[in-house]
């Protein structure tokens, strides 16, 4: 079976095409970033304009990729929640009307699954059950995985997401949006231990999270320790998102000891555009070794929205596809809600 | 031989299907309810008709300005249904289709464009179709372009939202008007049909949207600057 994959939830168009015989055939992504960099954040309008400029010609890259036509798929994925419903809109009336056009069945997929089954798309492939975190700019949540569709929300944050925590302290250090990675990045080449940042609810004896206080935290520091004209010199500016990102890292790390232990389980699973983050793998692999579970992460390039995901999730829910063209969205949507498959 | 075509622009769903020289066409005011009722409703038309998916020669649709979402599943769809059938698509503006729909050979099409705006243009009837006067634009219903001649025939929703407002700006060069028109497949199709028999149908990907409302969101420097 061909899956079309198609994901437009916020501001990255993602179409891919999934074999369930011989795996991924293509995958292309379109990301808006720049485009809302010049504003600050994501604007919905904006984002929904530029997705309906996108699906089709990155669904004819894939196609001519794979060496496939479009008559040659026999099911299509959508992304249909969460996210931005308008922007979710146009992923979804593309995906019907191909559906419609080409008399073949179309299947909405949560964006979370497709996160949280990319690790699947690599190899080798993890094993149910696992634990699972699903870390971004939009969540942070511990899952204990037993199949396809069987999620328990251990638990998340109750603030930020740890992704919008690196956005917002980039900001707070004077990086432009969306500056996560840029805090990653300066993190590298600072020291972590001349500043101590708190570790919110290392201790709070649940596996929940809060991230809002260490972006507090980083403020309070930016105001100690920011030179006459109000900004940080480059070696301090260094040392802050060293400190931060040690933070991040240290919590989420022990969170996920903390689930590996509770469940009893063996596996671990890392989803999510923080998944790429280089010293929560170096941390993670580190604590894999010594207290003997495996560690799985995505293909790099699926750790962002992609269509791969939403095509494989897809394929994987196809007994609930359906050609009545009936669509709709759901911006929001929870994922323990969703029936096995 | 069929067209299709669809407009999704208003709280209106209007489709319309020409087969065998003859129109069959619908619309149903479904609010915002576009998603779930349009392609069921197309799947209805073509079994009506008798027309299979593959009958479809070209799809044409109201390609803006209206609701932004509207606009963008009637797109999508649009989009869809050329690529998966391989077939030409046509946008039509919407208020090119008021003109159409009206009876009038001069007409000044103005639709609600909420925010306290309108979407103005200004048509007249020529021998080879609507020739447009002036250029479409979103405005304040007080500062709309006032034609320098008499006999303008005000359509669509412009007239019901802002009636006294428009009334007053265009006095005497309003001759009538028809406030409770909208945009409609049928005459979506009529100004597409001769597009496609002249060859001017484009490859899916290619269409694309009118918003005319183009400034959506402040830029940080601008906000900085408020």
């Amino acid at each position: 079976m061909l899956v079309l994959g198609i994901e437009s939830s916020c501001d990255e168009t993602g179409i891919a095409l999934y074999d369930t015989d011989t795996g991924l055939l293509a995958h292309r992504l379109h990301s808006q970033i720049a485009m809302h960099t010049e504003y600050g954040g994501v604007v919905p309008e904006l984002a929904s304009r530029d997705h309906i400029r996108r699906v089709l010609p990155l669904t004819e890259t894939c196609l001519a990729e794979a060496g496939k036509a479009i008559a040659d798929v026999d099911a299509i994925a959508y992304t249909e929640g969460p996210g931005l419903a308008g922007a979710l809109l146009v992923g979804a009336s593309v995906a019907n009307a191909l559906g419609f056009a080409l008399q073949k069945p179309v299947v909405g997929v949560h964006h979370l699954e497709g996160h949280l089954l990319s690790p699947l798309l690599a190899e080798p492939a993890p094993q149910f059950p696992f634990i699972a975190l699903l870390v971004s700019g939009g969540h942070t949540q511990l899952m204990a995985v037993r199949g396809i569709g069987q999620y328990e929300l251990l638990g998340e944050t109750v603030d930020d997401a740890a992704g919008e925590a690196f956005d917002k302290s980039a900001k707070l250090l004077g990086l432009s949006y969306p500056g996560g990675p840029q805090v990653s990045k300066l993190a590298d080449t600072g020291d972590a231990t001349r500043f101590k940042l708190p570790r919110p609810m290392l201790h709070s004896g649940d596996l929940d999270f809060s991230f809002s206080g260490l972006k507090t935290a980083v403020l309070n520091l930016v105001k100690k320790e920011q030179q006459e004209d109000g900004t940080l010199d480059d070696a301090t500016r260094a040392d802050v998102c060293a400190a931060f990102q040690e933070a991040i890292v240290d919590v989420l790390t022990r969170k996920c000891l903390a689930a590996l232990k509770q469940t009893g389980m063996k596996r671990l699973v890392i989803a999510g555009g923080v998944g790429a983050n280089r010293q929560l793998r170096a941390g993670l692999d580190d604590a894999a070794k010594r207290r003997r579970f495996e560690v799985f992460y995505p293909p790099l390039a699926l750790c962002t929205d992609n269509g791969a995901m939403i095509a494989f999730a897809g394929a994987m829910r196809l007994k609930y596809a359906a050609a009545d063209y009936q669509f709709g969205v759901k911006p929001r949507w929870d994922l323990a809600s969703l029936p096995a498959a | 031989m069929a067209y299709l075509a669809l407009d999704t622009s208003t709280e209106h769903l209007s489709l319309a299907l020409s087969h065998k020289g003859s129109v069959i066409a619908h619309d149903w005011h479904v609010g915002q309810r576009h998603a779930e009722q349009t392609l069921p409703r197309l799947e209805a038309l073509l079994a009506e008709a008798g027309v299979a998916r593959a009958d479809l020669q070209g799809i044409a649709f109201g390609m803006g300005p209206g609701s932004f979402t509207g606009l963008r599943i009637g797109c999508g769809i649009a989009q869809g249904l050329g690529f998966g059938l391989n077939v030409p698509v046509i946008g039509v503006s919407t208020l090119e289709a008021l003109a159409q729909g009206s009876g009038a050979d001069k007409v000044f099409a103005c639709l609600d464009a909420r925010m306290q705006q309108v979407y103005v243009a200004r048509y007249l009837r020529g021998n080879d179709g609507w020739q447009e006067v002036g250029e479409a634009l979103v405005c304040n219903p007080d500062a709309v372009p006032v034609p320098e001649d008499a006999g303008w025939t005000g359509v669509g929703s412009g007239f019901s939202a802002y009636g006294d407002v428009l009334a007053t700006r265009l006095g005497q060069h309003l001759a009538a008007s028809e406030p409770a028109r909208f945009p409609l497949a049928r005459d979506v199709l009529a100004l597409a049909l001769p597009r496609f028999a002249a060859g001017l149908g484009r490859p899916a990907d290619e269409a694309t949207l009118v918003y005319l409302r183009d400034k959506v969101a402040l830029k940080t420097h601008e906000r900085a600057a408020k």
